[in-house]
Order: C-alpha cells, then sequence, then structure tokens
C-alpha cells in the first residue's frame, strides 16, 4: 500500500514536472558503437529536454562500425554520417577516452545521471575449452578483425602470416566471412580501403594459399548471411572447394530452410558454387568450405615449438529435430587438417563490470525490455532503477548495424514508460549534476576526454593521411598517434 | 467494345480538363491527385507521382515525387520518418517499407539479388517489401502506398536467441 503511495506520488511527481526545462534529464550512454548512439538518437526525439551524454573508452567515436566491419564495405559505414549528426546535437556530447570501469566507476555513473544506458558492446571472446588452444597461431577472429582494423588495442597483435600455406577458420558466420575475404582477397583492391597500413603490408607478403571455413554442422545451418556469401564466392583468383555430398538435404534440413529465407537462399548460393566446374588448380588461391567437422584438439609444430601446425576434427552427424535445433554429435571418426594460422569465429562475449547483474550463461545482462534487471531469475519487477542496456551488451553478440536500432527504440520506449509511470525519479524531483559533474571528477582524476571537436581532429589528419595513398583514410592505430592528433 | 474506348476515352478527357483545373487553381491536392496520371505521361509536367507513406502508427503522409527520384530521398525531403544508414547504396536495409497494394507491388522491377540480400536482414519481412532507396518513382506508380514497419513490435516478437555455432 505505502509502495503504492509512492509511486502515485512520484507518477504525479514527474508528469507535472517532466517538462521543467531548468532540470533536464540527464541522460549517459556508456559506448559509442551503433547501439550507443541510436539511443542517444531516440533519446534526443523522445525527451526534447533531455542531455545526453556518450561515452567511450576509446578517443573515437562509432564502435564496431570503425573496428569491425570490414575495410571493403565503406558503405557499411556510411551511417557514421547519421551518427556524427547525433554527436552534434546541441545536447549532445561525446566524450571518449573514458573508461566505465576504471576512469569511473558504474556507481558514481549512477549517481551522476538519472539515466544510464550500457551499450558497450562485447570485448572478449567465447572459447572453445580444447587443448592447445593457448598455442601460438591461434587468435580470436575479434584480435585479427582489430589488428586489421587499426584499434589500438589489435596493433601489436601481428599474426604471422608468412611461414604456412594454410589457415583454418572456425565458424561459418558472417564475422567469419569477413576475416576469410581478407586473407584471399588481391591486396591490391585492400590497398584502397582503409584497412591498417601494417595489416596491408603483412597481406601482401603472406602465403598463405588455402583458407577453411570449417562448420560443426551443414550448409543449411551456416550462420552467414547471402550478402556476405556472395561476395567470397565473387573474389577473383580464388577456386572455391564444396563436397556436394554435404550438401544433401535431409527432410529435418528442408523443413529448416523452408522456414527461413536466410538459410535457404544461403543455401542455393552454396549449391550452385558447388556445381560450378572447378579451374583445375590454375587459381592461386583456394577456399575450402569444409561442413560437419567440430575442432577436438589443436596440434603443435614439431620444428616450431609451441607453435600451431594443424586442427584434430571429429566428423559429426545432426541430431535432433525441428528449425534451428539440430546439433551436431561426435562420430568418434577423426580427421586432421595442417595449418599455421587458425582464426576462431566461434562468438564474441561482453564483459561485466563491478555493480553490474551479469548473466554469464548468456553472456550478457539480464533485462526485460532494456530495463537492467537485478538478478537472473528473470523476475520483470526486480529492476536497478534507472539502468538500462543496449546493443551486443542486451542481446548477445548477433545481428546487422540495424538489429541495433530495433533495439534502441525498445530500450528507449522503456525508459519512457518507465518516466511516464514515475518508475523513474523525475528530473525535477532531483535535479542530478550530470555532465558537470563527470567533468570534474574526470578532471580530479587527471583523465584526459577526447571531445567530438578532438575526434574531428583526428578524422581529418587521417583523411589527410589516406588521400596521399589514394585510401579512404589511414587510420591513426596506437594510443599515442591517436592522443597526438586529438591534441594538436 | 466500342464502347468500352469510348468510356476510357471520357475518362481520360475527364481527368485532362481536371488536371488542367488544378494547375490553374493553384494546390488542390485532391483534385491534383486525379490527374496527375496522364499529365506525367505526357511529360509536360515534373510535378510527380502521388505516394502516401503510412507510419508505425499508421498515420498516413500524402506526397507528390518526382519522376526518377528514390522513396528514400523522397520520404527525407518531406520529413518522413524513414531510416536510411547507408544513404542509399544498398548495405543497411533500415529502409525498408512494405508495398500495401500487391498490384502496385507487382509493376515494379524484380529487386536484384543484392536487394533481396539485405531484404533477407530487414525486420518484418512481409511479401510485398521492397527497400525505399531501390524503389524509384515512375508514372505508373502513382497512387502507391508504402507503409514502414513497426520495428518494435517486430523486434519483441522475433526475440533473439543466440545461434550455435
Ligand atoms: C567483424 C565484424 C564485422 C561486422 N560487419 C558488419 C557489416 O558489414 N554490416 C553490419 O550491418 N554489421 C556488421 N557487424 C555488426 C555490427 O558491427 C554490430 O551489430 C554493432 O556494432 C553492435 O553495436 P554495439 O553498439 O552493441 O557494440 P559496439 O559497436 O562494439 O560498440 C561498443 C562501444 O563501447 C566501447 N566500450 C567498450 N568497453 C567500454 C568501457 N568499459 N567503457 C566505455 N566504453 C567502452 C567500445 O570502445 C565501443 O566503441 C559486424 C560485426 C563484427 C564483429
Ligand atoms: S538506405 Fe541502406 S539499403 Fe536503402
Amino acid at each position: 500500500m505505502q509502495n503504492v503511495v509512492i509511486l502515485q506520488a512520484r507518477k504525479w511527481f514527474s508528469r507535472s514536472l517532466s517538462s521543467f526545462s531548468s532540470n533536464p534529464l540527464k541522460v549517459c550512454v556508456v559506448g559509442s558503437g551503433p547501439a550507443g548512439f541510436y539511443t542517444a538518437e531516440k533519446m534526443l526525439k523522445a525527451h526534447q529536454q533531455a542531455q545526453v551524454d556518450i561515452i567511450d573508452r576509446l578517443p573515437t567515436p562509432f564502435g564496431l562500425v570503425r573496428s569491425g566491419v570490414a575495410p571493403d564495405h565503406p558503405e557499411t559505414k556510411i551511417v557514421i554520417n547519421q551518427f556524427s549528426r547525433v554527436a552534434q546535437h546541441e545536447q549532445c556530447s561525446f566524450l571518449g577516452n573514458v573508461t566505465l570501469g576504471s576512469s569511473i566507476s558504474l556507481s558514481e555513473l549512477r549517481k551522476l545521471y538519472h539515466v544510464v544506458v550500457l551499450a558497450y558492446g562485447a570485448e572478449s571472446d567465447r572459447s572453445l575449452g580444447i587443448p592447445g588452444e593457448s598455442l601460438k597461431g591461434i587468435y580470436s577472429a575479434r584480435e585479427f578483425v582489430w589488428w586489421y582494423n587499426g584499434h589500438p588495442d589489435g596493433r601489436n597483435l601481428d599474426p604471422d602470416l608468412k611461414n604456412t600455406d594454410a589457415a583454418v577458420i572456425l565458424g561459418q558466420g558472417n564475422v567469419a566471412l569477413d576475416v576469410a575475404r581478407i586473407l584471399l582477397r588481391p591486396t591490391a583492391e585492400l590497398a584502397t580501403t582503409d584497412i591498417a597500413n601494417y595489416a596491408l603490408a603483412a597481406l601482401e607478403e603472406s602465403s598463405i594459399r588455402k583458407v577453411y571455413l570449417v562448420g560443426r554442422r551443414g550448409p543449411a545451418q551456416a550462420a552467414c548471411t547471402a550478402k556476405e556469401l556472395r561476395e567470397i564466392l565473387g573474389i577473383r583468383n580464388v577456386d572455391i572447394s564444396i563436397q556436394e555430398v554435404d550438401l544433401r538435404l535431409t527432410p529435418a534440413d528442408e523443413e529448416e530452410l523452408k522456414s527461413n529465407r536466410i538459410k535457404r537462399r544461403v543455401h542455393e548460393l552454396l549449391s550452385k558454387a558447388a556445381a560450378k566446374p572447378r579451374t583445375a588448380g590454375l587459381n592461386q588461391r583456394e577456399l575450402h568450405f569444409v561442413f560437419f567437422r567440430k575442432p577436438d584438439s589443436f596440434q603443435e609444430s614439431e620444428d616450431r615449438t609451441g607453435h600451431v601446425s594443424g586442427v584434430h576434427f571429429e566428423k559429426t552427424v545432426l541430431k535432433g529435430d525441428g528449425p534451428g535445433k539440430q546439433i551436431a554429435i561426435g562420430t568418434g571418426e577423426f580427421e586432421d587438417i595442417k595449418c599455421g594460422l587458425v582464426l576462431k569465429s566461434i562468438g564474441y562475449k561482453s564483459v561485466p563490470v563491478d555493480g553490474l547483474p551479469f548473466d554469464h550463461k548468456k553472456g550478457i545482462v539480464p533485462n526485460f525490455r532494456g530495463r537492467v534487471l537485478s538478478d537472473t531469475s528473470g523476475d520483470p519487477t526486480l529492476l536497478e532503477e534507472g539502468l538500462y542496456v543496449c546493443g551486443w551488451l542486451k542481446r548477445g553478440p548477433t545481428g546487422i548495424v540495424a538489429t541495433n536500432l530495433h533495439c534502441a527504440e525498445e530500450t528507449v520506449l522503456s525508459i519512457s514508460e518507465d518516466i511516464e509511470k514515475g518508475m523513474l525519479i523525475s528530473s525535477a524531483a532531483l535535479p542530478k549534476p550530470g555532465r558537470e559533474g563527470l567533468l570534474q571528477l574526470l578532471q580530479d582524476r587527471d583523465v584526459r576526454i577526447v571531445s567530438f571537436s578532438d575526434w574531428e581532429k583526428i578524422d581529418s589528419e587521417e583523411k589527410r593521411l589516406g588521400s596521399s595513398r589514394n585510401k579512404p583514410r589511414q587510420k591513426l592505430s596506437t594510443w599515442d598517434e591517436l592522443h597526438k592528433a586529438a591534441l594538436e | 467494345m466500342e464502347d468500352f474506348v469510348a468510356f476510357d476515352f471520357l475518362l481520360l478527357e475527364i481527368d485532362f480538363i481536371v488536371t488542367t483545373f488544378a494547375i490553374g487553381k493553384g494546390n488542390s491536392p485532391k483534385i491534383f491527385d486525379v490527374g496527375v496520371w496522364y499529365f506525367c505521361l505526357n511529360g509536360t509536367s515534373d510535378s510527380g507521382i502521388s505516394v502516401t507513406f503510412v507510419d508505425k502508427d499508421g498515420e498516413e503522409q500524402h506526397i507528390r515525387v518526382p519522376v526518377g527520384m528514390s522513396m528514400l530521398e523522397a520520404a527525407h525531403e518531406n520529413d518522413i520518418e524513414l531510416e536510411g544508414a547507408c544513404e542509399g547504396s544498398l548495405a543497411c536495409s533500415t529502409c525498408h517499407v512494405i508495398v500495401m497494394d500487391v498490384e502496385y507491388y507487382n509493376k515494379l522491377e524484380d529487386p536484384t539479388d543484392e536487394e533481396n540480400d539485405m531484404l533477407d536482414l530487414a525486420f518484418g519481412l512481409s511479401e510485398t517489401s521492397r527497400l525505399g532507396c531501390q524503389v524509384i518513382a515512375k508514372p505508373e506508380l502513382d497512387g502507391i502506398r508504402l507503409a514502414i514497419p513497426a520495428a518494435t513490435r517486430n523486434f519483441a516478437v522475433d526475440g533473439y536467441v543466440p545461434k550455435p555455432h
């Protein structure tokens, strides 16, 4: 009863005072990827008085649009224009070089802002947990992608592409296809992209001729999309190898394809590619699609101690029925593939920060339509007041840029509903320091903030460096270079 | 048969008169709508075709779109909230629209493989879905109605089950 009264009173407060502009709603979005920017955009539209700050641990905005999306996908990056307009909105600011968890804690942020939306993505990896996983030459696709995309934390990866002619990629999703394409594509075509210059140089000297894309299940279950598949099948001078027997569909597969347009079109493309006559080794490079194999262990090289020399696979068959329900079961038959480079593309994973409820099994923050829940019991009434989540941290690491748009719509709708229902203390009833408080605190801690106009200096320096090489930009990819350009 | 032709011709004449009237009078959109079809065919007007956008809440907006312009550009020129993350370069699927009338859908050229690849990823895909940046105004499309899918609802329904690898 008492609760109801408080709720009613709060409701009255927020309704009657929410339009009070002298005490605007202070919102902090953590992470400046698509989820962060779409959240900011939708917040500014839904709450015209709101002040929205976007913090990011990097001096550069845009998250995986900058450090994930492949360099040869410039069209996908055009969305940066839209995000930049959001950052330039007078009630929005970008504060780069600010890390949640070290520059500032979650509890501090929640004290400073009415609403905190966590959109900091997924910066770790799932692991296989099989023998040999820590051998040299085995990387996660995330690390490899950061490396070729000039992420300052990927700079030192330095993968050895010169001492082997084969690479195995574990996984057949879009990220797997991206890294395979980067390994196989003629470097002359990559030279005019924004690929990191050291990565281009390493790829130019690469001796890798054979790339194996390996999946546990069959072509009807491949996790990629037709767009990415069409692209890799169209690379010049690459022989494509797909075993036609693998393409045979069981009734359960047929059922699966019937209900899934993407999978159906992917299967069609694979079938067409398999039927194409091969050029009998005339091409320099080969791409092998390998289905029904699960990695069992990694083999160590005899002459290069501590280095991977191959992957030991167990063959699989599918069991279980119903669309999406078929799982791969080992048959007890094994097969090796020799290689000096392994890229694990089996999924990104989010990492929690102090004080944040986290579902370790799913690798996401437990939430009800973007409202952070206090535990993983799934009870939607146990809410963390004023705390929300969006993007990969909310749904897990799947989906395209546009998925985050819908994801942000849902989260912002939840925030609006909570304000409307008085579930959230109104900004008028309790003014909060917001940006000013944050800036003060960061100054006390000697954190050098990179503002959006500082980023624009980095941006124009990168474009200037790129223009002489016929590239859209030449990325600055060390912390030092980035900070120097921002401070200029 | 003769009757039919005469009737058709009559219609055309009426339309033509109405159109002329509309031009003369300035901007009465209702009358204008009826006449523009023939007018465009004559190539004597660049006043475009009539297009209706139906937004997420079911509200309608009527606009005129010059022949040759994409529905994405047209929406943006008229402050209609149609997303266009990749600015029409066929790389995002955010400009997804649903053609509300199959007859109009059939008047469109078939989507290319590349458009279908992006449509695969569109939210709330329907039998008559297209990408707004790929639908270009032409006279036959006069009167077309395009719904902007209600993303949030679809999103909640779709859910997000992490894919096994
Ligand atoms: C390799 C790869 C290729 C892709 N290619 C495409 C493509 O071609 N087309 C497409 O549509 N989609 C593509 N995607 C998917 C798309 O990039 C994602 O859907 C999207 O970026 C997820 O958005 P997000 O905002 O949740 O996370 P992110 O984009 O990862 O953004 C998270 C942000 O949070 C910041 N951050 C992390 N930790 C902290 C912290 N502690 N404090 C402060 N800030 C922090 C990070 O620096 C980052 O800027 C690709 C993804 C990958 C991985
Ligand atoms: S605007 Fe991106 S596909 Fe149409």
